[in-house]
C-alpha cells in the first residue's frame, strides 16, 4: 500500500504495531489487522462491552472517546464478509494520540436476507460506557434495524415519526417507498406510494451509450422515452 | 437571566472559582426563581422546529419545572436528506457537492474531509501548492463559520449589532469563494487529488488586503462589543459548564472540548496537509462555560488570520506556478485545452466524468478539525467507482446530544445560549 504523506503525518507505524501486540495479549478473542495505516479490531458482538470497557480504562490504551458508531451492510459486495451486517466503532485515545476501529459482525438468525426480522440482529449496548453512544446506536437502529440490547431509549432518530423500514440497508430502494404530498381535501400533509415522473436511471457504466445493462428491467424502463418518440409529432 | 447570580466582573474573575459541575437542578429549584409555591408543576414545552433561535429545524421537547429545565429531548432529522444513501449511488466526484450541503456554513472544510478520505484509500499524495490552497480556504471557511456563529449567538441572546458587522465580513469571504470556484456557498472546489483550478490572478492580493483589515479593524471591534459587555457576561459566564470528563464522555470535539481545558486540535495532534509547517497556537479554556468557548472561537479567528497570511506568502512565493492538482489523469482530469488535441487526454476526460475512478477496496477513517469540531468520514470501498458505504461523523451531532445534560437545571432562556454555544447547524446533524 502506498502512503499518503499529507495525511496523519504524526503517525508512527511502530507505535501502532506495539499497540496491536498489546491488544492481542489483552483480548485473545479478537482479531487485529492493520490496513491503510489504521488498526482494526474485530470481535464477536457478545464481547463488545467488555472490550470497549477495557479499551477505555486500560492505562496503556485510554480510548476515552467514542468518536463514531455506525452500521455497514455488506449485501452484494464483491468481497466476502462473515455476515451481512457489521457495527463499527471509531475510538480515539487523546492520551496516546491513537485511533482504533472496533468492528463486530452481526449474525442473522433468519437466513432470508431480504426480510430479516430486526430483533434477530442484536449487539449489546455501550451506552453505559460512553454516553455519546446513545444517539449513535439509535441512528444505527433506525438505519439498519440493528437492535442494541440494553439501550435505555432505542427510538428512531433521523427518519420521520412512524417511518417503516431501514433506509440504509442495501435492499431499501434509493427512491424509497412513499412520498409526501399536501392533501388539499384533507388539508394536511399525507403519504402516498412513490411515483416518479421519470424512472430513476442507474447507469452501470460498462458501456455509456448502451444505457443501463446491469438490470434488464431498468434498461427497458429507460427505453420508454425512445419508444414513445414520434418524429411526426412536431411537424 | 441565569440561575446563578450575574457575574458582571472583569475578565480576571474567570480564572478564579466557578462551579466545577453544571449547576444542579436541585439548587436551581430550591431557589425557585419564578412563581409562588405550586407554580413549579412539571410540564412539557415544545421548542421549535420553527423557532428563530433553533438554528434551523430543531424540535426540542423540554420537560420543565416552572422555568427550570429538567430534561431536554432534541428531535432531529427534520432536515434528513439521506446524504449517506445518495452517496452510495454516486461516483466519488459526484459525491463531493453533497458535502458542501452538510454543514452549510463551513462548506470547504466538509469537502476537505471527503477528499482526504478518498486520497487516503487511493494512497496518493497531492502537490504542495494544492495543500496550501486547501489550508488557505479551510481557514477562510473557519472564519466565515465563526462569524456566523458569533452573529447568531449574540443575536439569540440580545446583541443585534454583532450580527450586522459579522455578516458584512462574511460577504467578502463569499466573494473569494465565488472568485475561486464560481459559487458563493456550495463551492465544490476541493477535489480528490488537489483543487479544481488554480487561484485566479489578483485573488491573493484581495485576500491579503481583507485579512489585514479584518485583523486590524474588525476582530477588535467585535471584541469590544462583547468581551466586557455586562449583559453578554450575564448570559454566558457559568452557563452550560462542561467538565473535561463530561466532554470526553459525550464525544465533544473542537471548541466544545477545548473550552473545558483539554488541549486537542487535530491540526496539531494529528496533522494533515501542510499544517506541521505552519505556525499557530491552540487556545484552550478553563471553566468550560459559554464565555470560555466564546473567547476560544474569537482567538481561533485570530489564529486563522495568522495562518492565512502564512499560506498567502507561500503561495505567492516559492509555490507560485506549481501544479494545484495531482498529475495523474486517472484521478484528476486533464487540462481542457489538452483534450482538444490529445486523444489520450480526451479518453481520460471522458472516463473521469462518466465512470469516475476506482478506489481500491478497503475501509478508512479520515478526520479534520472543522470549525465546529472533528468532522470525520468513514469510507468503505468495494473496489468500484462508487463508495460502498460512507458514514459522516458530524461534530454538531455529538454536541447536540449533550444538550440534555448541559441544559439540566438551567432556565428556559439559557437554552438559546446553549444552542448558540454548541454552534449547531442542521445540515450536518441530520445529513
Amino acid at each position: 500500500m502506498t502512503t499518503t504523506p499529507h495525511i496523519d503525518t504524526h503517525l508512527d507505524l511502530k507505535g501502532l504495531h506495539t499497540m496491536a501486540d498489546y491488544l492481542a495479549k489483552k483480548l485473545p478473542q479478537a482479531q487485529l489487522s492493520i490496513a491503510v495505516r489504521e488498526l482494526t479490531l474485530t470481535i464477536a458482538p457478545e464481547h463488545i462491552p467488555a472490550a470497549i470497557a477495557l479499551l477505555k480504562d486500560d492505562k496503556k490504551l485510554q480510548f476515552t472517546q467514542l468518536i463514531d458508531l455506525c452500521g455497514v451492510d455488506y449485501l452484494g459486495t464483491k468481497h466476502p464478509h462473515p455476515t451481512r451486517f457489521a457495527v463499527v466503532y471509531q475510538l480515539l485515545s487523546m492520551a496516546h494520540n491513537q485511533r482504533l476501529r472496533v468492528k463486530t459482525y452481526v449474525a442473522e438468525a433468519n437466513p432470508d436476507t431480504r426480510h430479516p426480522i430486526p430483533d434477530t440482529l442484536s449487539v449489546p449496548t455501550v451506552t453505559h460506557l460512553h454516553a455519546s453512544a446513545g444517539w449513535y446506536e439509535r441512528e444505527t437502529y433506525d438505519m439498519y434495524g440493528i437492535n442494541f440490547v440494553g439501550h435505555p431509549d432505542l427510538r428512531r432518530l433521523l427518519t420521520d415519526y412512524d417511518f417503516v423500514g431501514h433506509p440504509l440497508r442495501k435492499d431499501f430502494p434509493l427512491e424509497g417507498h412513499v412520498e409526501v404530498y399536501y392533501d388539499a381535501k384533507e388539508k394536511r400533509v399525507a403519504y402516498k406510494p412513490v411515483d416518479l415522473p421519470q424512472e430513476l436511471r442507474r447507469f452501470d457504466n460498462v458501456s455509456e451509450w448502451q444505457g443501463a445493462t446491469g438490470n434488464a428491467g431498468r434498461a427497458a424502463a429507460d427505453n420508454t422515452f425512445t419508444n414513445s418518440y414520434n418524429p411526426d409529432e412536431f411537424k | 437571566m441565569s440561575a446563578t447570580p450575574a457575574q458582571a466582573a472583569p475578565k480576571t474573575v474567570l480564572e478564579t472559582t466557578l462551579p466545577q459541575s453544571p449547576i444542579s437542578a436541585q439548587r436551581s429549584m430550591d431557589s425557585q426563581p419564578h412563581g409562588a409555591p405550586g407554580a413549579n408543576t412539571p410540564f412539557t414545552l415544545n421548542f421549535g422546529p420553527q423557532h428563530p433561535s433553533a438554528h434551523g429545524v430543531l424540535r426540542l421537547v423540554l420537560e420543565m419545572e416552572g422555568e427550570v429545565i429538567t430534561r431536554a429531548d432534541p428531535h432531529i432529522g427534520l432536515l434528513h436528506r439521506g446524504t449517506e444513501k445518495l452517496i452510495e449511488h454516486k461516483t466519488y466526484i459526484q459525491a463531493l457537492p453533497y458535502f458542501d450541503r452538510l454543514d452549510y456554513v463551513s462548506m470547504m472544510c466538509q469537502e476537505h474531509v471527503w477528499c482526504l478520505a478518498t486520497e487516503k484509500l487511493l494512497g496518493i499524495e497531492i502537490p504542495k501548492r494544492a495543500q496550501y490552497i486547501r489550508v488557505l480556504f479551510s481557514e477562510l471557511t473557519r472564519i466565515a463559520n465563526h462569524l456566523l456563529w458569533l452573529g447568531c449567538h449574540a443575536l439569540d441572546i440580545g446583541a443585534m449589532a454583532v450580527m450586522l458587522y459579522s455578516f458584512k465580513e462574511r460577504e467578502y469571504l463569499y466573494d473569494f469563494s465565488e472568485e475561486v470556484s464560481g459559487a458563493r456557498m456550495h463551492a465544490n472546489y476541493f477535489r480528490p487529488g488537489g483543487v479544481n483550478r488554480d487561484l485566479p490572478e489578483g485573488l491573493t492580493t484581495k485576500i491579503a488586503k481583507w485579512n489585514d483589515n479584518f485583523e486590524k479593524n474588525i476582530i477588535g471591534m467585535l471584541e469590544t462589543l462583547l468581551d466586557d459587555n455586562r449583559i453578554w457576561k450575564q448570559r454566558t459566564v457559568g452557563i452550560g459548564v462542561v467538565t473535561p470528563d463530561e466532554a470526553q464522555e459525550w464525544g465533544f470535539t473542537g471548541p466544545m472540548l477545548r473550552g473545558s481545558g483539554i488541549e486537542w486540535d487535530l491540526r496539531k495532534s494529528q496533522p494533515y496537509e501542510c499544517y506541521p509547517e505552519l505556525d499557530f497556537a491552540v487556545p484552550v479554556g478553563q471553566n468550560g462555560d459559554c464565555y470560555d468557548r466564546y473567547l476560544i472561537r474569537m482567538e481561533e479567528m485570530k489564529q486563522s488570520v495568522h495562518l492565512i497570511r502564512q499560506c498567502l506568502a507561500k503561495l505567492e512565493g516559492e509555490l507560485k506556478g506549481q501544479p494545484c492538482k495531482i498529475q495523474n489523469f486517472k484521478i484528476s482530469p486533464p487540462a481542457r485545452n489538452g483534450m482538444k488535441s490529445s486523444m489520450e487526454d480526451l479518453i481520460h476526460h471522458f472516463k473521469y466524468y462518466t465512470e469516475g475512478f476506482h478506489v481500491p477496496a478497503g475501509e478508512v477513517y479520515a478526520a479534520i478539525e472543522a470549525p465546529k469540531g472533528e468532522m470525520g468520514v468513514f469510507l468503505v470501498s468495494d473496489d468500484g467507482p462508487k463508495p460502498w458505504r460512507v458514514k459522516i461523523r458530524a461534530p454538531g451531532y455529538a454536541h447536540l446530544q449533550g444538550l440534555d445534560f448541559m441544559s439540566k437545571g438551567h432556565l428556559l432562556a439559557d437554552v438559546t445560549t446553549l444552542i448558540g454555544t454548541t454552534d449547531i447547524v442542521f445540515g450536518d446533524i441530520d445529513r
